[in-house]
Order: structure tokens, then C-alpha cells, then sequence
């Protein structure tokens, strides 16, 4: 889109500020999930609008999850409820990730870039590493392809926040000694219940790693098809780990088209370029 | 303890549905009590001691399927406490549900854990879970959390529209915030309001009369969203205003305290 081109350039040439690149590589990511947005549009619903983190993994008999995040204190009485959506590996058009793999991530940003590829009909692939590496959020259709990079709570001490999404199963604690186990459709969910383990309380802090972003001006990402032009601003954090780890880091647009064609079509001048170019 | 229940059809969801939204609307907490017959949802007074609401859902109107074992046989009951608010906004993710299960766990701490199939379009199925925290009542406290007697009352009137009313003293508590209830044996009901700048004063013969907090007032009209099937205040006069209501099968008793 020579208009955007046009628009990032004039901005930086006036204000003399370098122009960000942020390196990150989704084909470095050994996992991916592909879905329509629609359909983990719909996964997220049932969390709470207030809720910030949720972690996205792979359970039993390889179905994907999705369950709410808590920080909980160390000392707080108050437990909240744990909400937890499960999807079957056939509504994906993609699930490359073994059992037991799991990323904590910013609920609210994930709903935001969820809406944005929902409304487009898209669908979002998911790049994801262990916990604690950048998860790559991707959409693409053929006039734009867009990376969301999130932090991921990177792993906690052991035995405390983890999630065994593959533990096995494990029988119910029966409280009274005569019950038996009935054959009804009841029978699995006891099991079903204890399989997998709730976080529990933890008093020490959580780590989180930021995406390490490497500014370089004027390199284009590795992973960029060609013809495409990226600029974007990427936010800085001068002390690695100490902003609100939770914000959003950069969002990056890039056209898919070389840049001597413009499209002529519905896409908007957001600005015209000050050269009067065409 | 144990407890399992399953709800299999959509109308009974939604009936459930309604009245835990209704008790999130009247407090932040309720006890749950299960038995083998029905299910109570009970709010317990905090200032004056005694249950403000007592809410009975005869659990075969509900629950396709419905297990439970008491604390003991001779005590076949189950009181747990938890936040209404977590078990209305769990079942109001059940729109769209082929089936809800209901039960008893213990996930390093006691939980009411609902599970929602989804119906999907695949066909996978698609599972909601939620984990709703809850606090074991002890047996000790079960005497506070007993279904109040109904008062003797000096008057007894059926309800009109509860939406008219409830639209009528939503705008009355910016006046004041002491409503006075008064009615009569003949059908007559009055709510009245008094500030320093107006006092209305009607002359009754043979009233029952009370004056309780409007705020109270509201937010119990405020829980209900579909009129009920039958309604009743009963005033005891002076001392406490009792509300029972039907909603088809589901019975509701309300009480609120006269303001010293």
C-alpha cells in the first residue's frame, strides 16, 4: 500500500526517529495451531470480560484448551472460579503440538486481535514455543499479513502453577468408604475432574520473559515474504522485565505487495504523502 | 458428600438459570443446601440473624438426573457457601448447551463444578467447565440456615405487578430512603414515602403497616425478572414485611426487617 508507505515515511523523515524493525521468526516455533478466529472467537466467550490471562494448551486425547489464568496471593482466602474450554483437534486446521504443551498469555489482547481477524473472516495461527518465548500471533489474507507477538508467563517454580495437561488418569478420592463406582455417564467425569490439576497457591513471583526484540534500522525481518514492506514502531523497554509485563508489545503490518502497486480498491488513504506522490 | 445432577432440556436450564440470577442480584453470597428432594438457595440476615431469603426448587422439576449423599445418613444434607455471582454467570455460558452437569468435587479445595457440552458443528463436541469455589458449612451452623416459620401477619394481600412497583419506587428513593408499606383487608396497598418537605398521611381503618429500608425493597423487586405466578405480602405490623412468591414450580419467601 504506497499510501501507508508513504505516510510512515514522511512521519520519521520530520521527526527524525529511526525506524524500529522487530526481529522474530514464527518459523522458528516448533508448535501451531491454525483455526478460523471464529472459532476461538467463540472459545473465549465463556471467560469472564474481566479476566486477564488465559493459558492456551494441548490435553488429553489431544484436544485443545483453553482455561482461565489466576495470580492468585499467597495469603488470599478467596479462591475464583476457574473456567475451562475444551475443543476437539478436528475443528483445527492445523495442531502441530504434543500433549502437555501450554502458553500463558493476555486474554485482552487476544480478544482484541481475535475481533479484528473475526470481522476479516480470517483465519489465526497460533507460533508458539515453551512457556516464557514470544507466541506469533498470524493473519493473512492477500492484502495484508499481520504478526501479534505476546509475552508468555514464562515457567514458574516447579509443583506449584503448572498445568499437567497430559497427567494421567487418576480415580476419583472416594469420601465414603461404601460408594462404588456407578456405570452411568457419570462415571468418566470424577476422573475427567481430577485429570487436570488446578493451580494451586503459589507466594512467589512469576518470571516473564519479554519478546526480545532486536532494533536494527532498515533490516527487514527474515520471515517476510517478498515485496513486503514492514515498518512499524516497536515500544521499547529499556530494563528488560520490569514494564507492566501484560502490555501489548508491537503490532506489525506489512503489505504483501511490492510497492510500485497500488491497490486500487477499497483500502483507505490514511494519510496523503506530503511529495504528492501517486 | 456427594452430589451429581444433570440437566437434559433447555427450558429447565433456563428456569435454573434465572432464579441464581435472581439470587446474585439480591447478595454477593448464598448458601446452597442440597437434599434429596430439592435444592434451597438461602440468604442468611447478617445484621438481625435468621435467612432473608428462602428459595426451594423441587429438584425433579429441574434435573434429568439428581444424586446426592449427605454429610451422614442421619444428616442427608449438603450446605456449602458460595459467591451467587460465579454460578449465574457459569450458567448463563449454558445458552447454547446440549447438556449441563452439576457436581460436587474437590480440586484441592471443594468446588461446584458445572460442565456444559456444547452443541457444535463439527462433531467434536465442545466442553465448558467452571470451578466454582465453595465453603463447606459445617453441620454446627446448619441451625441458622433453617426455613423461617411464616409469621403470623396482621394483614395478608396479594402483589400487584411487581414491574409497576418496582418502577414506582425506583423513582421514590431519591426521595427517601424509609419506605412505609401499608394494606388493608380489603386489597388496598400503599407505599409512601415522607420528607421533610411533603408528608402525605392517608387514614386507614384496620391497617397492617411497616417501614423498611427502600433500598432492600428494590433490590429484591429488582431480582425478579418475570412476574410470578402467585404472589403475597404478608406485614407483620411493625416488625417485618414477608413476600412469597411462585414462579411456576419454584417457591420464594423474602423477608425484610421493619427499620428500628
Amino acid at each position: 500500500m504506497a499510501g501507508a508507505a508513504a505516510w510512515w515515511s514522511s512521519c520519521t523523515a520530520n521527526t527524525d526517529c529511526e525506524s524500529l524493525q522487530a526481529v522474530f521468526d514464527p518459523a522458528s516455533c516448533p508448535y501451531l495451531l491454525r483455526a478460523p478466529a471464529k472459532l476461538l472467537g467463540e472459545a473465549v466467550l465463556p471467560f469472564p470480560p474481566a479476566l486477564a490471562e488465559v493459558t492456551l494448551g494441548i490435553g488429553h486425547g489431544r484436544r485443545v484448551i483453553l482455561r482461565s489464568y489466576q495470580e492468585e496471593e499467597a495469603d488470599s482466602t478467596i479462591k475464583a472460579m476457574v473456567t475451562e474450554m475444551s475443543i476437539g483437534q478436528e475443528d483445527f486446521q492445523q495442531l502441530q503440538a504434543e500433549e502437555g504443551v501450554a502458553i500463558t498469555f493476555c486474554l485482552k489482547e487476544f480478544r482484541g486481535l481475535l475481533s479484528f481477524a473475526e470481522s476479516a473472516n480470517l483465519s489465526l495461527s497460533i507460533h508458539f514455543d515453551a512457556p516464557g518465548r514470544p507466541a506469533i500471533f498470524a493473519i493473512k489474507d492477500s492484502l495484508l499479513d499481520g504478526h501479534f507477538v505476546l509475552a508468555t508467563l514464562s515457567e514458574p517454580t516447579p509443583n506449584s502453577q503448572d498445568l499437567h495437561f497430559s497427567e494421567p488418569c487418576r480415580p476419583a478420592p472416594q469420601r465414603q468408604a461404601h460408594s462404588t463406582p456407578q456405570p452411568d455417564d457419570f462415571a468418566s467425569d470424577d476422573i475427567d475432574s481430577y485429570m487436570i490439576a488446578m493451580e494451586t497457591t503459589v507466594g512467589s513471583e512469576s518470571s516473564r520473559t519479554l519478546p526480545s526484540i532486536s532494533l536494527s534500522p532498515g533490516l527487514q525481518p527474515p520471515c517476510n515474504s517478498e515485496g513486503e514492506e514492514d515498518e512499524a514502531e516497536a515500544e521499547l523497554s529499556t530494563v528488560p522485565g520490569t514494564p507492566p509485563p501484560k502490555k501489548f508489545r508491537s503490532l506489525f503490518f506489512g503489505s504483501i505487495l511490492a510497492p510500485a502497486h497500488s491497490p486500487l480498491g477499497p483500502s483507505p488513504v490514511l494519510a496523503e504523502d506530503s511529495e504528492g506522490e501517486g | 458428600m456427594k452430589f451429581r445432577a444433570k440437566i437434559a432440556d433447555a427450558a429447565c436450564l433456563n428456569h435454573f438459570t434465572r432464579v441464581s440470577c435472581m439470587v446474585a442480584k439480591l447478595a454477593r453470597t448464598c448458601t446452597l443446601r442440597i437434599r434429596p428432594h430439592a435444592l434451597n438457595f438461602i440468604l442468611a440476615d447478617p445484621a438481625g440473624g435468621g435467612v432473608s431469603m428462602w428459595c426451594e426448587l423441587p429438584q425433579e422439576n429441574f434435573f434429568s438426573e439428581f444424586q446426592m449423599e449427605g454429610v451422614s445418613e442421619d444428616n442427608n444434607a449438603i450446605y456449602v457457601e458460595l459467591a451467587a455471582e460465579n454460578l449465574s454467570r457459569a450458567l448463563k455460558t449454558a445458552q447454547n448447551a446440549r447438556a449441563l452437569k452439576v457436581k460436587l468435587t474437590n480440586k484441592h479445595f471443594p468446588c461446584l463444578t458445572v460442565s456444559i457440552e456444547l452443541v457444535s458443528v463439527s462433531s467434536s463436541s465442545r466442553m465448558v467447565t467452571h470451578d466454582i469455589p465453595v465453603k463447606v458449612i459445617p453441620r454446627k451452623l446448619w441451625r441458622n440456615l433453617q426455613e423461617p416459620t411464616v409469621p403470623d401477619a396482621d394483614v395478608s394481600i396479594y402483589l400487584p405487578v411487581l414491574k409497576t412497583m418496582k418502577s414506582v419506587v425506583e423513582k421514590m428513593k431519591n426521595i427517601s430512603n424509609q419506605l412505609i408499606i401499608e394494606a388493608n383487608l380489603n386489597g388496598d396497598l400503599n407505599l409512601k414515602i415522607e420528607s421533610e418537605l411533603v408528608c402525605v398521611t392517608t387514614h386507614f381503618k384496620d391497617l397492617g403497616e411497616v417501614q423498611v429500608d427502600i433500598r432492600k425493597f428494590l433490590q429484591f423487586l429488582a431480582g425478579q425478572q418475570v412476574n410470578p405466578t402467585r404472589g403475597v405480602c404478608n406485614i407483620v405490623s411493625h416488625k417485618m414485611v414477608h413476600f412469597d412468591l411462585l414462579h411456576e414450580d419454584v417457591s420464594l419467601q423474602y423477608f425484610i426487617p421493619a427499620l428500628s
